[in-house]
């Protein structure tokens, strides 16, 4: 299978903090990849730089092929992505929210109607696509954000933390669309979370990251031998240990703080 | 374009869902208008220098424009802080048309309030002096509006919280707006205050739009539009230049 995601030796520092430290690491195509590590452990910066929103200190990222710096609009074509936070606008309908996206993305205007019709459905949103998604609950802006990622068919879809804050349904209402999608359409699935049996359950291949490395990448049955454990929960805590992290890096308020820990630890 | 277009028109349909928040936006020049207008009226009579209420209009047209325009910016932290803005940044976009479509959107909503504060001063009586000029007066409008708006888009883009916006634009709105002969001839004052006046880009929009509406005219409109124009160009630069600085 070939690669669809590749990093190389990839470094990325705010200032003198070093949030991700020369990690490599390939997804094959047509993969559900996860990607666990505690908070502020380089998750989230790693996702954005894959999806070009931050610039590598060091390193090379390709998505299909293409390098997401120098080709960068060519690689925003190919993936699409649900960030943690929504990123939907509240005071537009769900219907128009998907027609800005596909604007941007540059689609076939007679294209946009049915495709966006198609998403509505599985998603079951069709009937409220006219209503402001400011009048939607958490679960229902959630699921309106897969629908929008994947309206101009990308290769690799980024789920940050798709399931957070949702109730157990929703979640796994959630997984129902993602692992069909992957089924059917043979999408990549890039995604990560803090529910380790929801890695457990649908990841083909796990890499861990802690403190800016990678410090294990495989099946989740690998990850378990290899610490000599019975579940995937145990096995990442012998991995990263039990200690409390702080909060996300790329919170400024916290970068402070963390540079300081991030000194005294070593 | 259809990228300009569709952020153009997503600002266009947010100000007509807005509802109350359109009217109210036009209260405090109004006040303005009708307060100082009529109020300084007769001692503006009696020291020769004509109706007030006409000399005052162009310049309460230039205050809803510049108050509208300076804190349209708050809408790129709303991106930020509700999520949007990442849409647009992941988007296979230039930065310079996400820039463009939300400033030409609120370039537009300034120059509407413009506009229709121009219609209620027409029903309390204001006469332009030529209606073929209002063409210009709109134009002048635009430019000040487009000015303001990139101005207040880049604050946006750099600063990451609402006061600091905040501080920011009230600290320049107020001194820009009563150090402009908007609410004063720009003749006989002390030469301090013209000094800051000509200085002041905002005078020159004034100038333009008292000339266009009453034919009153301090700096000519050949001056007036070159330094729009100037302004506006090194404003509009300074914001897209911001808008590819930001990360997510």
């Amino acid at each position: 299978m070939e690669n669809i995601i590749s990093v190389e030796g990839v470094t990325k520092k705010f200032k003198e903090v070093t949030a991700v430290n020369n990690i490599s690491f390939t997804v094959r195509a047509g993969e559900i990849f996860g990607f666990l590590g505690p908070n502020g452990a380089g998750k989230s910066t790693t996702i954005k730089m894959l999806t070009t929103l931050l610039a590598p200190t060091e390193g090379k990222l390709l998505l299909n092929g293409h390098d997401v710096v120098k080709e960068q609009n060519t690689a925003r074509k190919t993936f699409g992505i649900v960030f943690q936070d929504p990123s939907l606008d509240g005071d537009l309908t769900a219907y128009e929210n998907l027609q800005l996206h596909a604007v941007l993305y540059k689609l076939d205007k007679k294209t946009i109607a049915p495709r966006s019709e198609e998403l509505l459905k599985l998603v079951e949103l069709w009937d409220r696509k006219d209503s402001l998604v400011k009048t939607f609950s958490g679960g229902m802006k959630r699921r309106l954000e897969i629908a929008r990622g994947l309206l101009h068919h990308p290769t690799v879809l980024f789920l940050d933390e798709p399931t957070l804050g949702l109730d157990a349904q929703t979640r796994n209402l959630l997984w129902n669309y993602i692992t069909a999608l992957n089924e059917k359409e043979g999408m990549t699935i890039f995604f990560t979370t803090h529910y380790l049996a929801e890695a457990e359950a649908v990841a083909d291949r796990i890499a861990i990251i802690d403190h800016g490395n990678i410090v294990a990448l495989g099946t989740s049955e690998e990850l378990k031998k290899l610490t000599g454990t019975d579940n995937l929960e145990k096995a990442y805590l012998e991995l990263t240990g039990k200690d409390v992290r702080d909060e996300s890096l790329s919170s400024s308020a916290s970068k402070k703080e963390i540079t300081r820990r991030v000194a005294h630890n070593r | 374009m259809d990228t300009i277009y569709i952020l153009w028109l997503r600002q266009m349909k947010k100000y007509r869902r807005s509802g109350l928040r359109m009217v109210l936006s036009i209260v405090q020049p109004l006040v303005y208008f009708l307060a100082l207008g009529y109020g300084f009226n007769s001692i503006f009579e009696k020291a020769g220098r004509g109706s007030y209420v006409q000399f005052i209009v162009p310049g309460v047209i230039a205050q809803t424009i510049l108050f509208t325009s300076i804190f349209w910016g708050a809408n790129i932290l709303f991106d930020k802080q509700f999520g949007f803005l990442k849409e647009t940044l992941v988007a296979p976009v230039s930065r310079t048309s996400v820039m463009l479509g939300g400033a030409l959107g609120g370039a537009t909503i300034g120059v509407i309030q413009g506009v229709a504060l121009f219609i209620i001063a027409l029903i309390f009586g204001f006469h332009p002096y030529s209606w073929p000029a209002l063409g210009i007066t709109v134009l002048a409008m635009t430019m000040l509006s487009l000015a303001m708006v990139s101005f207040s888009s880049a604050v946006g883009a750099i600063v990451d919280d609402m006061p600091s916006f905040m501080a920011v634009t009230n600290f320049l709105v107020i001194p820009l707006f009563f150090l402009s002969g908007s609410m004063y001839p720009l003749d006989n004052i002390p030469g301090v205050m013209k000094v800051i006046a000509t200085l002041n880009p905002l005078s020159y929009a004034v100038d333009a739009m008292r000339t266009t509406l009453i034919n009153q005219s301090h700096f000519g409109l050949p001056i007036d539009f070159a330094v729009m124009t100037g302004t506006m160009v090194v404003l509009f630069i300074f914001s897209i230049y911001q808008f590819k600085k930001i990360e997510a």
